[in-house]
């Protein structure tokens, strides 16, 4: 169901206003730092918070029409799935996860035998006779996942799944989220998150939200690697490189092999992306021998150079293959002592442990 | 902490005990089951155990929308609300029973339209004595029970909402399986305070043994007359205390984790 929503909400001086459209089958990441108020949009989708003034509309359905009409949560046919996994305490996960079959009318046995086939879904089927309390935070996770999509809701509201995870647990939940987002034709996904590898990972627009207001949207791929905005840039700003999966990194159309760490749901021979932040680009002056643990080298020549809060953020232009278009931020001291200033060849470097790899 | 704070803690201790092994020595431990098998006691003990009973049934099946009005619902007001739940705790009880005679006694208008209309009188009857002992007991599972919601929060509820559960659908699965320990050593504390009633008790359903004269009313009549058989029912109350808060203290310890 295509999700179209015009919000504004006010609390005290603070006003929030967004103009969002999320097509059936796809999903939209909402990006921006803490207290930019991304939840709180969310909260006026699942039907938590009445808008100042707006409307909500999903599939034919209209859900909130400021002031006179707000469909209340439990009729929206939305699904929320928060950064903590809130399972029921005193249920079994399984019958956290049959909680919304049973509150839709099924029987017991039905909403169990419905619960089963979504634990297996999310790879938790050993776990359904657990309490919350005996799972790690990624096993409640994957339930939790599990009990949102057991609503079949048309909307499905991420609510920074994956920040409260442990960084080993988080891209396996990653992985998880990217196959049972894919899999939906008629679901609308709006995804709230600060960090941009997982707009990337899992988005397919993004919206930029900055102090209430969205001042960025576009496709995921390009908001983030090329953004328009300083603030953006700020905020997201990586450097992305496609190519084909390999088992070690990737290697791009024109041969050269990045090394990188792949995410756990890449497969080799696959097209693949890799990801890494500007802040992990190394500038060294060209000609320099390579040497050290830094993997992936190249040459380049220094576009612009521009002033970036603390930091100079690089970009660099024809490089060879992949070289072209990446941002490194310096501080202004090695920018002096380097001497660079557009059109002074250089070489970059970049760990192969600060390189991720997703799937395209 | 500093170690001068034992002294002070200690005459605390102190307080509390001392009084207990006072009535222990004054005890006459041989006459004792004599003393607490008379039927006078047997008929007080029975009195204040189904009154009891009957008041905690009222303040959870009373109490418990209450709390969640209280700690759920927003807009003004509330908060003069929350301080009307609490004046049975801070009034001294006699007063309590005073103000309920003159409103369900024969001269309080509720009083005389209910004797006109139904012709039921309440005061210095069994129901007079549940409802003094409900109204000074319901504060302790109100309170509590508030602490626990607000404590929780309700983004289990919220999770529940979204996951297509109607509001009482909610309350039934969510809230008040979450609530429960809460609401154990809630119910248990208001038992426990009904047990004690004293004050509103006298004044409002006065001291007719069999029908109003529960274990303190018993005490308090046979300390003027025979003060062995004061003691001996005095010393039954404190076992039930200590009992009531054997029970309850760990629970009330859960209910705080929520």
């Amino acid at each position: 169901m295509t999700l179209h929503a015009e919000l504004e909400l006010t609390r005290g001086t603070f006003t929030v206003s967004a103009v969002l459209d999320v097509p059936a089958g796809t999903v939209l990441a909402v990006l921006g730092p803490n207290g930019s108020g991304k939840s709180t949009v969310l909260s006026c989708l699942a039907g938590l918070l009445e808008p100042s003034s707006g409307m909500v509309t999903l599939g034919g359905r209209t859900l909130t029409r400021s002031p006179r009409l707000h469909v209340p949560p439990h009729a929206r046919g939305v699904g929320l799935l928060a950064q903590d996994a809130m399972l029921f305490p005193h249920l079994s996960v399984v019958d956290n996860v049959a909680f919304a079959p049973r509150s839709r009318g099924a029987s017991r046995a039905a909403s169990r035998e419905i619960a089963g086939r979504w634990l297996s879904e999310v790879d938790a089927a050993e776990l359904a006779e657990r309490k919350p309390a005996q799972l790690s935070g990624g096993q409640a996770q994957r339930v939790a996942i599990a009990r949102a999509l057991a609503g079949e809701p048309e909307l499905l509201l991420l609510d920074e799944p994956l920040a409260a995870l442990d960084v080993d647990a988080a891209p396996a939940i990653r992985g998880l989220l990217r196959r049972v987002l894919r899999g939906a034709e008629r679901r609308a996904t709006v995804l709230v998150t600060h960090d941009p590898l997982d707009a990337l990972a899992l988005a397919d627009q993004v919206v930029v939200f900055a102090e209430g207001r969205v001042v960025e949207r576009g496709p995921a791929r390009e908001v983030l690697a090329a953004p328009r905005t300083p603030f953006t840039a700020r905020i997201a700003g990586l450097n992305l490189v496609t190519g084909t999966a390999v088992d070690t990194g990737l290697r791009t159309p024109a041969g050269q092999l990045i090394s990188g760490i792949p995410a756990p749901d890449v497969l080799a021979g696959e097209p693949a992306v890799a990801v890494f932040q500007p802040g992990a680009v190394a500038v060294y002056p060209a000609g320099t021998p390579t040497a050290g643990s830094p993997r992936n080298t190249v040459a380049a020549v220094v576009a612009t150079l521009e002033p970036h809060g603390p930091v100079v953020r690089l970009r660099t232009m024809d490089g060879a293959g992949w070289a072209e278009g990446v941002a490194a931020d310096l501080t202004p001291a090695s920018v002096a002592e380097l001497g660079l200033e557009p059109g002074t060849p250089i070489r970059l470097s970049v760990k192969a442990a600060a390189v991720a790899i997703h799937p395209a | 902490m500093p170690r001068v704070l034992w002294i002070p803690a200690t005459a605390a201790l102190a307080l509390v005990v001392l009084p207990v092994v006072g009535l222990l020595t004054r005890t006459d431990f041989a006459r004792l089951p004599e003393l607490l098998t008379s039927p006078a006691a047997l008929n007080a003990l029975r009195l204040s155990l189904v009154t009891g009973a009957l008041a905690t049934v009222a303040c959870v099946l009373l109490g418990v929308p209450l709390a969640v009005v209280l700690a759920r619902a927003g807009g003004r007001g509330m908060g003069l609300l929350r301080a009307v739940v609490l004046l049975p705790l801070v009034l001294p009880p006699v007063v309590g029973g005073l103000a309920l005679l003159y409103l369900l006694g024969r001269n309080g208008f509720l009083g005389y339209l209910l004797d006109v209309v139904a012709g039921v009188r309440i005061p210095f009857t069994t129901t007079a004595v549940v409802i003094a002992q409900t109204f000074v007991a319901m504060p302790f599972l109100v309170v509590s029970l508030e602490g626990a919601l607000r404590n929780a929060g309700d983004r289990y509820e919220q999770i529940a909402a979204t996951l297509g559960a109607r509001p009482w659908t909610v309350f039934r699965r969510v809230t008040i399986p979450l609530l429960l320990p809460a609401l154990g050593s809630g119910a248990v504390l208001s038992f426990a305070r009904a047990l004690g009633e004293f004050g509103a008790t006298i004044t409002f359903a006065g001291s007719l043994e069999g029908v109003t004269r529960t274990l303190p009313l018993e005490v308090y009549n046979q300390a003027e007359t025979d003060v062995d058989s004061a003691v001996a029912l005095a010393l039954l109350l404190i076992v039930v205390a200590i009992v009531i808060i054997a029970v309850a203290r760990p629970r009330a310890l859960e209910g705080q984790r929520l």
